[in-house]
């Protein structure tokens, strides 16, 4: 069965259900009660499995949807309609409120924080007087169409499902476009987002406000269906339950949220029926068995359980299309031919007392290939890091195309025309090499969120794909286009990496060992590569041990040992350059 | 308000705050050690509180069932893991002893003791036996078998164990709240302040745990040892550290140090299954303060997170559980701008 083709048929059940004569009212109620907790999932899978931020504070997001159009249409007599943007602006404003603090915290600091206001929203709902304090508000209105009350389970049925369906399509759209490619980079860490011109905060501020706003639906959904708000079903218990059928369903996967909301919400029900029956009493063994069925899940299987259903409906690999419009080409030599396009004045790099990178200075030409050579621990990734911006400078300047760039961002230098490649791979294993290319042309497309999400993207995301197709042509991997990137060897990796930086379509090219791992005719197909990049006019920096690969095709060499440049020159020079050979060879020859 | 209700408050806030720094210290021990943000640490603060209670009442505490429900499951996993790597004869004895002799034989002696009031002296000592045992083996079937994963995956193990061990605190020890009496009545004036025996105890207990796990992690080679497996397993192993003995080394720790904790907050409060969560929080607000990483700097925060709770009651009571969470904000924020992420490269 295809994906379209199971999706139609989820479809087809749920628009079936409420009208098959017998199936009991109750049934169609914990139905419902299923898409509301998948709607709070689905953001939450997006979080947490998608973009890596992990919220034990999700359920608050609910209570701001539930409680604004709980007090305005109470309160104030609006309609439950009218009350949705209010909602939703509400979640959303919270959100990014919530966010601008929380998605900067790293590691595990992050989840710790959810909690922390996680715990303190939920007290806030139980003291404030405007919300009813712990008794909460009621008297809800029902949703209302064309002036028929929605209280009928299956009438409601309908609204909350196709709430889901439409999140779950949005979502998955969002997934599959350049902002989807940046969030699911983000995960990994976000050097190598950055690099390509990825503004991390900002992508998972996105992701953040996205899943409030799906928590907010929920909540306003929520309130007209319980027709009564109380703070208890948004504190942080909701919260770990929540964040369990993200991790039930598979962290990871947008419509394993259905799943893992389905599983729970049907396994408290039962709990609910079988333990008094069980012990007399209605003991809450629910947290029991949660507990521990959520140990057991992340020590067996810690991806969920969607992988393992998904199996049934493979999925085709997105492939770049046969025809698209070439994406606009950086004008190569445009700038000031006169001067050298990348200037290290003094660059100093000092980590404590240790001072990795001593006063160095040195250029790159346009269309010239430069190699930084020397023995291990010699400054030259942090020669890398500094030009790149990942680290700053302790003193110094780094100039490109006459301006300095020291000081800003790894997003600014990468908007310069100045892609990279990493020592140690950073690609998105499990994104096709496609994606992870395409994630290289980041910066080429436009398309934004919304257009993401309606799908008005696709001429410009097909002319990405087809860009990143070329590069990947260009560097011989066309056969593994289509596989996820983790499963290429170590040096293959490296070319796909510096297929990701062509993709950026830049003027300094900086690789960072890209020959290791490689065989000989595929270090002779690189070679060939540099040369020809060279011959259109870019420029290449490139930090690597083979001194063969660096003699053969550079045109100046610069040797760094104990973060202090020793000599420079182009390549016959520095063969026979007595400092460099004291320095490699230590002095024996 | 006057001088009095203020000292009144410090004193109060002095008091729940060495408690606070027992709970944050085990946190930290814990985390340096095997990189578990241990959740559940309050939920056994709790238990040790509500098992010297039920003794002090003459009554079995349900810790016993619980403590030899963990035994066998901890054995079920010792001999699974046993046989799977066809050692089960080499392992079979210690698990035996450790897993089923052990807890056993604490049953056994708590059985035996209930109800003969032996004084307050033998119910401490036997809750401190009690709880100590629970930590090793909760960190033998719940974080063992995913010792290498990632922080954040035995976070969420964590939050899962705390979850069961609420659940379980209902079923063993029941919905009601239980407080001990007072282990003795005396009273010290020290200037304005009238001081109760009980918080004199509460600083000493706390001082000196303090300090014993300051100097053991800081400066003696078993302490470093210990410290070295979180930072890396395999390296660890490597120069001769045995990983798993140091989790239940830590836990037991972890454990000593609530079963502590419990006995000592059990005369001045009520304590419920389910009041370990609140407690254990405001340890982790006073761990997190201080990072994670350094026991005075947390004996310092749980100090300034019980003076600003005990502050906060008085003057916004409403607010109190708001404003000691919100605390833990802005650390976070000013530890993560501080502390530029350098990816680890792995």
């Amino acid at each position: 069965m295809n994906p379209r083709r199971a999706f139609l048929l989820l479809v087809v059940v749920l628009v079936l259900v409420p009208l098959v004569p017998g199936v009991p009212i109750f049934w169609i109620t914990l139905l419902g009660n299923v898409g509301l907790a998948a709607l709070v999932a689905m953001g939450l899978v997006l979080l947490t499995g998608v973009g890596g931020m992990t919220s034990f504070g999700q359920a608050a997001f609910c209570g701001f949807g539930a409680y604004a159009t709980a007090v305005l249409t109470t309160a104030w007599g609006w309609s439950p309609w009218a009350a949705l943007p209010v909602s939703l602006a509400v979640s959303g404003g919270a959100a990014v409120v919530l966010g601008l603090i929380t998605v900067r915290l790293s590691g595990h600091f992050l989840p710790l924080g959810t909690m922390a206001w996680g715990l303190s929203l939920y007290y806030l709902f139980g003291k404030l007087d405007l919300l009813g304090r712990h008794d909460g508000l009621s008297g809800i209105p029902p949703l209302e169409i064309a002036g028929h009350a929605l209280t009928d389970p299956r009438a409601v049925h309908y609204v909350i499902w196709i709430a889901v369906i439409a999140a779950g399509v949005l979502t998955t759209h969002l997934l599959d476009s350049r902002i989807g490619r940046a969030i699911r980079a983000l995960r990994k860490g976000q050097i190598a987002a950055e690099a390509f011109g990825i503004d991390a905060a900002r992508t998972k501020l996105i992701v953040f406000v996205w899943a409030a706003l799906l928590a907010g639906l929920s909540g306003w959904l929520y309130a007209h269906v319980q027709r009564t708000v109380t703070p208890a079903p948004f504190g942080l218990n909701a919260g770990i339950e929540y964040l369990f059928m993200a991790v039930v369903g598979g962290s990871g996967q947008i419509w394993g949220a259905i799943v893992g909301a389905g599983l729970v919400t049907l396994m408290k029900e039962a709990l609910q029926r079988i333990v008094p029956a069980l012990f007399g009493n209605a003991m809450q063994l629910e947290g029991v068995v949660f507990g521990i069925v959520l140990v057991a899940l992340l020590q067996v299987a810690r991806e969920g359980l969607w992988p393992h259903l998904a199996r049934f409906v493979p999925g085709r690999p997105r492939t770049a299309p046969a025809e698209a419009a070439p994406l606009a080409r950086r004008m190569l030599g445009a700038g000031d031919t006169s001067r050298p396009l990348l200037v290290l004045e003094a660059a100093r790099k000092q980590f404590g007392g240790l001072i990795a990178v001593n006063d160095v200075s040195f250029k790159v030409g346009r269309g010239e290939i430069v190699a930084l050579i020397g023995p291990n621990g010699a400054g030259k990734s942090t020669t890398f890091n500094l030009i790149t911006g990942v680290a700053s400078l302790t003193s110094g300047t780094v100039k490109f195309d006459g301006a300095v760039i020291s000081g800003t961002s790894p997003q600014v230098i990468a908007g310069r025309g100045v892609a990279r490649t990493f020592q140690h791979v950073k690609l998105e294993p499990e994104m096709t090499v496609l994606e992870n290319v395409a994630m290289g042309a980041h910066l080429r497309g436009r398309s934004g969120v919304l257009a993401s999400m309606l799908r008005l993207d696709r001429r410009d995301e097909g002319r990405i794909l087809k860009e990143a197709a070329t590069q990947i042509e260009r560097v011989g991997l066309t056969e593994h286009m289509t596989k996820p990137a983790g499963s290429l060897a170590l040096g293959q990796q490296r070319v796909v990496e510096i297929a990701r930086a062509l993709a950026m379509d830049p003027e300094l090219l900086l690789l960072d060992e890209p020959a290791a791992g490689l065989r000989h005719f595929e270090k002779e197909a690189l070679a060939d590569l540099l040369k020809r990049l060279r011959a259109e006019g870019m420029s290449v920096l490139l930090v690597e041990h083979d001194m063969g690969f660096v003699m053969g095709i550079t045109d100046h060499i610069v040797v760094l040992d104990f973060g202090t440049k020793i000599a420079e020159g182009p390549p016959e020079t520095i063969k026979t350059h007595p400092a460099v050979l004291e320095a490699y060879l230590g002095g024996a020859a | 308000m006057d001088g009095t209700i203020l000292l009144f408050l410090l004193q109060d806030g002095i008091t729940n705050g060495a408690i606070y720094a027992l709970l944050g210290i085990a946190l930290v021990l814990v985390f340096a050690v095997t990189r578990v943000i241990f959740i559940p640490q309050g939920e056994l603060v709790a238990f040790g509180a509500l098992t010297y209670a039920l003794l002090e009442a003459g009554k079995v505490p349900g810790t016993v069932w619980l403590l030899a429900g963990f035994g066998l499951l901890a054995f079920v996993f010792d001999v699974v893991a046993a046989a799977r790597e066809r050692a089960l004869a080499r392992r079979l004895a210690k698990a035996v002893l450790i897993d089923l002799a052990i807890p056993g034989a604490l049953v056994a002696a708590t059985l035996a003791v209930a109800g003969r009031e032996l004084g307050s002296g033998a119910h401490f000592a036997l809750t401190l036996a009690l709880i100590t045992p629970l930590g090793p083996l909760l960190y033998r079937v719940a974080f063992q078998p995913i010792a290498g994963a990632s922080i954040l995956t035995l976070m969420i193990t964590a939050v899962g164990v705390h979850l069961a061990l609420v659940g379980l605190g209902l079923v063993f020890f029941g919905a009601e709240g239980l407080r001990a009496p007072a282990v003795s009545d005396l009273m010290v004036t020290i200037g304005p302040m009238l001081v109760t025996g009980q918080s004199l105890a509460v600083y000493a207990v706390a001082t000196v745990a303090i300090v014993a796990l300051w100097l053991f992690f800081d400066r003696a080679l078993w302490g470093k040892a210990l410290r070295a497996t979180a930072v890396n397993r395999l390296g660890a192993r490597l120069v001769g550290i045995r990983t798993g003995f140091a989790g239940s080394l830590a836990f037991a720790l972890a454990a000593l140090v609530a079963a502590l904790s419990g006995v000592l907050i059990a005369p001045m409060t009520t304590i419920y299954y389910d009041t370990g969560f609140l407690i254990g929080l405001k340890g982790f607000v006073a761990a997190i303060i201080a990072g994670l990483a350094s026991y005075p700097l947390t004996a310092l925060a749980a100090l300034g997170v019980g003076i600003v709770e005990a502050l906060a009651s008085f003057f916004a009571s409403d607010m109190k559980e708001i404003i000691v969470f919100m605390l833990i904000i802005p650390v976070l924020l000013w530890r993560s701008l501080k502390h530029t992420h350098v990816e680890e490269e792995d």
